[in-house]
């Protein structure tokens, strides 16, 4: 018994030093959930490094106050996510929860973070679940809604006269809804929907039908190592000069492509950031996080980076007391930040109303990389936000 | 369907099939020999395709980096042997089965902390990145006619070992007569290590093959494990000849059934029901397969060690 | 000091702990560790039913999760279409569901045993290793489907708000659930202590010693076998139960290959066949992980070869080793 009456000394007494701690400078707490571990960590990594970069670069402080950022790996499990909101409400007592890169993940947790009156703010999944009747008002989401990249490419692909479409999801709802997104912009015929098993790893199959059914083009969603493997076959395969591949930009970030390499040029994709966007607070972030980490920022970095700006604007505007919790939603929801996009907004559903662009992955000198070639949409808001009700 | 696209499916279903017995050909001797349930036999095929993308592109070299790739899943297959898994042989197989699970968690975050959580780079040496017309029509890739050439020469050179040499007489009599082996003043550690080796080559070998087709990233080990484990259980412990008839079976009904399972749903239903409920079925399908053999024969097709 | 009274000092230890640990815990001013062991707690019962099994019927089921998966789904769905008052598709009569916990666990049972039930019987025609995969195999059919099954959330899983109603109880109150989940734990701990010291549990061990003996002496094996299959699965549908109110949510990665991995990890951990090292592995393996997380992003470096440590050198799992030679007990 010894051992735990020393324990539970320790533990109170580190209480006691944490809680004269916040007393002293009431620094703003932010729990970030996100993958580290397991093979999505590359997503989660990307955005806990930008989000810490932001808050680095503006010398520790968020909106003028000084921010303390608690990372915890939920492994890409619900239970461990779950695990750690509770963590950060009940015991670290944090202001804002964000980071989590999974839809499924932030289905089961946003609702619980929010019910008890914290803001969660997302800097990735957008599932529809949370963008229409499920909305709420401490729900900010700082990406984009789940359909919105797959709807840019079937506006894409429909724009550029494609009339046979081959598509193609892994078998989960992430995977129908992205052919839906898809569908909801594309007008011509659609040859077939296949639906891959999740986590597959040959695709052999599934390119010898693509190819014997003769397409104008292939859109296909599927995140992760399962895309890689796809491109990759799909080059090998000879196909990628004949039948051109269309997708959201989760399947083309910089990860993917260092890993895909010259197989993936000449695909496009639709996302609502690249790092070669040109404007000034885009130039100032690519160039921090490149000289921060040695890498091109993704997407994922992107959206945490802007939430995290979007915070700070937030706690500027209420000077720093986020108990006034109403003038401290309001000024997240007006988002007057400068944000790498360019230019950012709210729709009523605190779901964002942006510009999404389509991509092309090009051979630059070594490397290769996407390369912005048009706009898409602009001011896209997604089809959910009239279902909203706060 | 033409007849094309159907030799075409069974030729990915060939190649998908080869793959899985060079993955299978090794558990299945480390499991029939050593009755030793190896989850790490995963870590090794990572291994082999982390060191076979790493060098190939430091020497620019395919062949380099396979052969790197070899010594590598070699090297730290031994390892793993004698700091670990000799003192477990003969231990109960749940022993074995949480060692070998430590091993996977340590390796792959090692792998993590030594190459970084995005997936690396490999693509087929120039001479086999093309494609060739072996079906008339159907321009095939070369790089996967390749791992069917590799595969049918390792399966080949397997055969060959255990039917004409020594060490091949050893491992059969080890395989059904174990004590028996010991009894006669054979150096039963000597012979698991060589075992063990050659089951671990075979998964690097696997993992550098499979690196320019699919994603080389941690995690990559265990989505392939539990179909080797498929694939050995259909064929029956112990067996090599049962790993080549499971790996190509398996191979086959998953291919044939991604490839044909929709298409056969839509004569009966709508497409987009019948794409959904086809890929349904296939998705399970060789879990069905492993369960109707099982219920069929209890222990596998080629049956060559007790339980 | 006598191992038997080793054994018993520590269990009384282990049970005083148990039942003060909120206590502990508000004092501490640390409540949150209150849910944490809620997790233990449930995780522990899924580790129970696996060791009744494993340890004393010597079948190793590599799909255990599967029932975990299958109560917390029954409690979800229910739950789910009182709230939305749409009736349960493919149910005789209109049924739209409850959120009584005294309907909704009991069922979990049921559904978590039925299955074991047809997954046993076809199941147990095989063994060894044999009877590992085919276990895995059921299990991972059942994964597919639910990550496939849109009606229920598919991957997405399904939201489970608010917890179960007990008449007198709130579950919503975190220190009420723990005793919750502590009493049924320990309900579970005492029925299966006495199925084993039984006729019943003689037949079940002998199984596991020697099967052959017993079917020559005309005994149904298989028939012993199967009903405690079917017991540990409806037991594992009550672990779900109760695991669904925990995380209010339900998904089929509960149900994944490698949950059944984690579960069996905890008995081996603990000690196979010994029903107290299922709580002490459960608790291991969960406070392990919780604690290296917080420690460093890498902690599966550490895991990994604390792993393989025990089984070189803790033989009997942790219990065993705490206890002595007594702990495989009775």
């Amino acid at each position: 018994m010894t051992r735990i009456q020393t324990f539970l000394a320790m533990a109170m007494a580190g209480a006691i030093v944490a809680g004269a701690a916040t007393a002293a400078d009431k620094p703003v707490k932010i729990g970030m959930i996100t993958t580290l571990s397991g093979g999505g960590a590359a997503l989660g990594v990307d955005a806990r490094d930008a989000f810490q970069l932001a808050i680095d670069l503006k010398g520790g402080k968020l909106g003028g106050v000084p921010t303390e950022l608690i990372v915890a790996d939920d492994a890409q499990k619900v239970e461990n996510a779950k695990q750690i909101a509770t963590r950060f409400l009940k015991k670290d007592d944090v202001d804002i929860v964000t980071g989590i890169v999974w839809s499924n993940l932030a289905i089961a947790v946003v609702p619980s973070v929010t019910r008890e009156g914290k803001i969660y703010v997302s800097t990735n999944a957008g599932p529809h679940e949370l963008a229409g009747k499920g909305c709420d008002k401490n729900y900010f989401n700082a990406a984009y809604q789940n359909d919105n990249l797959h709807e840019a490419a079937g506006q894409y692909v429909s724009d550029q006269g494609l009339k046979r479409v081959y598509l193609m999801a892994p078998n989960y709802p992430a995977g129908k809804d992205s052919i839906t997104g898809f569908k909801r912009f594309y007008k011509g015929e659609v040859v077939a929907e296949v639906y891959t098993t999740l986590g597959q790893v040959d695709y052999a199959a599934e390119i010898a039908n693509l190819r014997a059914a003769k397409p104008d083009g292939v859109f296909f969603f599927l995140p992760g190592g399962m895309g890689v493997n796809f491109v990759k076959q799909y080059a090998q395969a000879g196909l990628i000069k004949e039948i051109p591949l269309f997708g959201p930009g989760f399947s083309f970030d910089e990860g993917i492509l260092s890993a895909v390499g010259d197989a993936a040029v000449g695909a496009f994709n639709s996302s609502e950031y690249t790092w070669d966007l040109d404007n000034a607070a885009n130039k100032v972030f690519v160039a921090a996080f490149r000289k921060a980490y040695g890498r091109k920022p993704s997407l994922y970095a992107a959206q945490a980076y802007d939430a995290a700006l979007l915070i700070d604007f937030a706690i500027a505007a209420v000077k720093g007391d986020m108990s006034k919790a109403d003038a401290f939603r309001a000024a997240l929801h007006k988002a007057d930040f400068a944000s790498v996009r360019g230019k950012f907004k709210f729709g009523p559903n605190n779901h964002p109303i942006q510009d999404i662009y389509i991509r092309e992955v090009v051979k630059e000198g070594d490397a290769v990389t996407n390369k912005t070639i048009r706009k898409v949409f602009t001011d896209h808001q997604d089809a959910y936000a009239a279902e909203c009700k706060m | 369907m033409t007849a094309q696209l159907f030799l075409e499916q069974t030729l990915n279903g060939l190649q998908q099939g080869v793959m899985l017995f060079l993955l299978a050909a090794g558990l299945t001797l480390v499991f029939g020999i050593m009755h030793l349930i190896n989850l790490a036999h995963g870590t090794l095929y990572m291994v082999g395709a982390y060191v076979a993308a790493t060098v190939t592109k430091l020497s620019g070299s395919f062949t380099v980096g396979v052969l790197a790739a070899l010594a590598a899943a070699g090297l730290v297959g031994a390892a793993i042997e004698m700091t670990a898994l000799r003192k477990l042989y003969r231990r109960d197989h749940l022993d074995q089965v949480l060692a070998t699970f430590g091993v996977i968690l340590f390796f792959n975050e090692l792998v993590k902390i030594v190459w970084g959580p995005q997936a690396l780079f490999l693509s087929p040496p120039a001479a086999l990145s093309g494609t060739v017309e072996i079906i008339p029509g159907v321009p095939y890739p070369a790089y996967r006619l390749f791992i069917i050439g590799v595969g049918l020469a390792v399966g080949l050179g397997l055969r060959y070992l255990i039917v004409n040499t020594r060490t091949g007489m050893l491992i059969r009599a080890g395989a059904t007569h174990r004590d028996m082996v010991g009894a006669l003043g054979v150096d039963i550690d000597r012979l698991f290590t060589v075992v063990f080796a050659i089951g671990a080559m075979l998964a690097g070998l696997a993992g550098a093959m499979a690196g320019p087709m699919l994603a080389v990233e941690v995690g990559m080990g265990e989505q392939i494990l539990i179909l080797t484990f498929v694939v050995i259980i259909i064929g029956g412990i112990g067996s090599v000849r049962g790993a080549l008839a499971g790996a190509l079976l398996v191979g086959l009904v998953d291919t044939y059934g991604r490839a044909f399972l929709p298409l056969a749903m839509r004569a009966a239903l709508d497409p987009a029901a019948a794409d959904s409920i086809g890929a349904s079925i296939s998705n399970v399908a060789i879990y069905l397969l492993m369960a109707a053999v099982l219920i069929w024969r209890p222990r596998g097709l080629f049956q060559a060690y007790g339980g | 000091m006598v191992t038997g009274g080793r054994k018993r000092i520590i269990n009384m230890a282990g049970l005083a702990l148990l039942l003060v640990l909120p206590l502990l815990a508000e004092a501490a001013d640390s409540p949150f560790f209150v849910s944490v062991a809620t997790r233990v707690l449930i995780y522990a019962l899924a580790a129970l039913s696996l060791d009744l099994i494993l340890g004393y019927g010597g079948m190793v089921s590599f799909g255990h999760a599967a029932f975990v998966g299958l109560g917390a789904y029954v409690v979800a769905i229910l739950a789910h279409h009182q709230t939305d008052g749409s009736f349960i598709p493919f149910l005789p009569g209109a049924w739209n569901g409850s959120t009584q916990a005294l309907i909704q666990w009991p069922l979990a049972m049921v559904v978590g045993g039925l299955f074991a039930l047809v997954i046993g019987a076809l199941s147990l025609r095989t063994s060894g290793v044999y009877f590992i995969m085919i276990t895995l195999a059921f299990a991972q059919m059942l994964y597919h489907f639910m990550v496939s099954l849109p009606t229920y959330g598919g991957q997405d899983g399904l939201s489970l708000w608010p917890r179960s109603e007990l008449p007198l109880v709130d579950l919503n109150d975190d220190v009420s659930f723990y005793y919750v989940a502590l009493v049924l734990l320990l309900l579970a701990l005492v029925a299966v202590r006495r199925l084993i010291a039984s006729p019943f549990g003689m037949v079940l061990r002998g199984a596991k010693q020697n099967e052959a003996r017993l079917v020559s002496l005309g005994v149904p094996a298989t028939r012993y076998k199967l009903t405690a299959f079917v017991i540990a699965g409806a037991i594992a549908g009550l672990a779900g139960a109760l695991l669904a109110n925990h995380t209010e949510f339900v998904g089929p990665g509960m149900m994944h290959w490698t949950r059944s991995g984690e579960i069996l990890i905890m008995v081996i951990l603990g000690g196979v066949g010994t029903l107290y090292g299922a709580i002490v592995g459960a608790a291991t393996l969960l406070l392990l992980e919780e604690g290296l997380a917080g420690l460093t992003e890498h902690w599966m470096i550490f895991l990994g070869p604390f792993l393989v440590f025990v089984v070189l050198f803790a033989r009997r799992g942790i219990y065993g080793w705490l206890a002595g030679r007594e702990a495989g007990d009775d």
